[in-house]
């Protein structure tokens, strides 16, 4: 039981999990968005990559993702290592697969 | 894309005088007038634009560098220019230093691939530590242009 727990812990403290997203904003990924996807993965403790075509890049730097240029449509995976991977790269691939809309709605609200 | 695609040569600053954020677009915006990339009687309008862009979140993206933009439908094509300060201004960047080097940009607003484009190129050619430091140090627009000139001919990254 006790073995088992630890297992269970330790797995998860290493666990490392993959998501494709595609990039579904209509102007792609710019400086706003880019910048919210940014501050997005600084809130997870894992190392995280974005990676396009033969590009991998860290994701929780702005120049990093702005360096991808992607374009509306482009297929990005992502992977996170670390306790919690798994949650990462689902709020990441979330933002991206959704064009951002919570957070600009969130945006709008606030300068309005 | 590259830098010579986009930066006007005659609007570069390399002794930007402004010591704030709405000072430098304006010293900014003023260059490409005076260069000829637009029209004197957008320049207010283009100036309210990229303000009310960093009012959704500062353009200073982290290691003293800042990419103040707009969409604007005087221009044909995307535009911009580099500006570099000495002293630094704060431009509420998102690490919190002050901005020492500044690439602003106007682009069509049907031309989304352009901006994320010259984006992608700024971004790619600063991630070079030595680039960054060469152009904050530079003190005249030659230098600069100089500088853009060698990142274009993959000189900082391979």
């Amino acid at each position: 039981m006790t073995g088992d727990r630890l297992r269970g812990w330790q797995s998860m403290r290493e666990s490392r999990a993959t998501r494709i997203a595609v990039v579904a904003i209509e102007a792609g990924l710019h400086a706003r968005p880019a910048e919210l996807f940014v501050r997005r993965a600084q809130q997870f403790a894992s190392t995280i990559n974005v990676i396009k075509e033969r590009q991998c890049v860290d994701a929780k730097s702005i120049l990093n993702v702005l360096s991808l240029a992607a374009e509306k449509g482009t297929v990005l995976t992502l992977e996170a290592v670390g306790e919690d991977a798994e949650d990462a790269v689902d709020a990441l691939a979330e933002l991206v697969n959704n064009g951002f809309a919570v957070d600009e709605t969130r945006n709008q609200e606030q300068s309005s | 894309m590259k830098f010579a695609d986009f930066v006007s040569p005659e609007a570069i600053r390399a002794d930007l005088e402004a010591d704030d954020k709405e000072g430098v677009v304006r010293e900014m915006t003023s260059a490409l007038m005076e260069a000829g990339k637009v029209a004197a009687e957008e320049y207010e309008s283009i100036v309210k634009a990229i303000l009310k862009r960093e009012e959704l979140g500062s353009t200073g993206i982290g290691r003293g560098v800042a990419v103040p933009h707009t969409k604007h439908p005087s221009v044909e094509n995307l535009v911009g220019t580099v500006g570099v300060s000495a002293a630094g201004v704060d431009f509420a960047s998102l690490d919190g230093d002050k901005v020492h080097l500044f690439f602003l940009l106007i682009s069509p607003p049907d031309r989304p691939g352009d901006h994320l484009r010259a984006l992608e190129n700024i971004s790619r050619q600063l991630r070079d530590e030595t680039f960054c430091k060469f152009l904050k140090q530079s003190k005249a627009s030659q230098d600069i242009l100089q500088l853009l000139e060698e990142a274009d001919n993959n000189q900082f990254v391979s």
